[in-house]
């Protein structure tokens, strides 16, 4: 009961429409090397919302830590490596992985996790210090994730 | 694994060719009023495992920054300050006492007070900070109320104390009976905290003076504080700053004066030891 009122809240919250498909973070199917081969949601990822993602604070702000030459976003970060290149670097399901979970391909990186929902230490309720309540959303949605594995694939040099 | 898969794993070598980005903290010499040399870069002591060499915030700031640091008359914090100064002399509480009634003249009885704390001290059978030390004369010695941890006149009574200590090196002592506090510091700097997994070090120690969007990232020294800072207009108490950090990571934070972040303001105040006393300095 409580379960079912938790997931309402999250979908009236985002806004977004859950499929049946989607793969909750704790059903991922990860290889040992850290990719994903499967479509976290079915629906084919939006380059142009995953950009989005990218270069926003309050989603992904992938562009605190990764510089790509591609993004208008102000001030890029320089504490991961430039993205420009990353596709002919990586394939789908690895992009999918790393996005997924970055620690299961780069041991102990910086990188947060960002479809991840359990094994952290006193997790926050968002930015305000106090401890989280009820079960933990991932940093970005299923479908958010595929929007940005969908633009980092555009990512050729 | 296809092949096609094995070599772009090799992506993982071109990965690690970014670390050596070009050094951005420059070799500027901090000198204040024209009269007071500032060590603003120290070798560490061989306890500090990740760090060879320490280097003050300052160093990591652009010079418009740094600039305002070198004149009293320019430092923002000159009104804090005497603010503190005021309150030093001033009665409070059931004694009838103020800080001078006991300690008398400011300059010389609190010189070299701030680069030895936190410390440890016998009678507590705890290790404390300078904050708690101030509370400690206002509740025990004044009968007065003890001043929020992290508040205004609290942070205002620390930096005219630091003040004393300008100049002077940070003397942390990390073994004797502070050890235990100083283990449990060292501790909490490495542990990745939140739904962000970072970790004090994460930032500090290991991207150092990389930019994380527009930060420019110190090595989060905590010799210039109460710092006064451009972002809030305001001194910051140090254990204030450490709970925006830990906020940051998306975690659950401690409280300032918590035992947590009393071992941890010493653990991170020992990874300074050497540089000077900078307090109040200007941070963004
Ligand atoms: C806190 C820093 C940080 C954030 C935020 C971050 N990353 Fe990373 N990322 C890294 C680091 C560091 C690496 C390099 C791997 C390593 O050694 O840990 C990396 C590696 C990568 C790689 C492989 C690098 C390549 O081009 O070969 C991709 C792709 C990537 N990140 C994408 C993203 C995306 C997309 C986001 C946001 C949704 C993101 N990162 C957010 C730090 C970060
Ligand atoms: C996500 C990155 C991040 C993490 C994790 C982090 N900090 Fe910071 N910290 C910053 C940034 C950004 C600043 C502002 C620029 C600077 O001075 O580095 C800062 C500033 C500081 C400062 C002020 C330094 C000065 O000279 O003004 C201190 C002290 C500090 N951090 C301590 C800590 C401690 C202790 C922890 C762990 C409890 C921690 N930080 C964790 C990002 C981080």
């Amino acid at each position: 009961m409580k379960r079912t009122a938790i997931a309402l809240a999250a979908l009236i919250g985002s806004g977004t429409f859950v499929s049946a498909e989607t793969v909750t973070p704790d059903n991922v199917v990860m290889d040992e090397y850290g990719s994903i081969e499967a479509s976290l949601t079915g629906v084919a990822g939006d380059p142009a919302a995953g950009a989005e993602v990218m270069s926003s604070r309050g989603l992904g702000n992938c562009v605190a830590c990764h510089q790509v030459s591609a993004l208008s976003a102000a001030f890029q970060g320089n504490v991961g490596p430039s993205l420009d290149g990353a596709a002919d670097r990586w394939e789908e399901a690895q992009l999918r992985g790393i996005v997924s979970n970055a620690k299961m391909t780069f041991p102990d990186s910086v990188m947060p996790s960002f479809y991840k929902t359990s094994g952290f230490i006193r997790p926050g309720n968002a930015f305000t210090g106090k401890a989280a309540e009820g079960a933990l959303e991932p940093l970005l949605t299923a479908q958010q994730i595929e929007d940005v594995v969908a633009y980092l694939a555009t990512l050729k040099e | 694994m296809t092949t096609t898969k094995l070599l772009k794993t090799a992506g993982l070598v071109a990965v690690l060719a970014y670390a050596s980005s070009a050094s951005a903290q420059d070799d500027s010499q901090l000198v204040i009023n024209g009269e007071i040399e500032m060590i603003t870069e120290v070798a560490t002591q061989d306890y500090i495992g990740g760090l060879k060499t320490a280097y003050s915030g300052w160093r990591f700031r652009n010079s418009d920054m740094q600039a305002m640091q070198l004149d009293d008359f320019e430092n923002p914090a000159a009104i804090a300050v005497d603010e503190g100064l005021a309150s030093w002399s001033k009665v409070d509480g059931s004694e009838g006492k103020s800080c001078a009634s006991c300690h008398e003249d400011l300059e010389a009885s609190m010189a070299g007070v701030r680069a030895v704390y936190p410390k440890w001290n016998e009678e507590a059978g705890a290790v404390m900070t300078l904050a708690s030390q101030i509370n400690n004369c206002r509740t025990e010695q004044m009968g007065a109320e003890a001043w929020k941890y992290d508040g205004t006149e609290m942070t205002g009574m620390e930096a005219v104390i630091s003040l004393q200590s300008r100049g002077m090196p940070v003397n942390v002592a990390v073994d004797g009976p502070a050890h235990d506090a100083w283990l449990k510091g060292e501790e909490i700097y490495y542990t990745r905290y939140g739904q962000l997994e970072l970790s004090c070090a994460n930032c500090h120690e290991d991207n150092a003076d990389n930019y994380i969007r527009a930060d420019h990232l110190s090595q989060g020294q905590i010799n210039g504080f109460p710092a006064f800072r451009l972002k809030t207009g305001g001194l910051v108490q140090v254990q204030n700053r450490f709970k925006g950090c830990i906020r940051d990571t998306r975690a659950e934070t401690f409280k300032p004066g918590s035992e947590e972040f009393v071992a941890l303001e010493l653990y991170v105040a020992s990874r300074g030891n050497g540089l000077s006393v900078e307090a109040p300095s200007v941070r963004p």
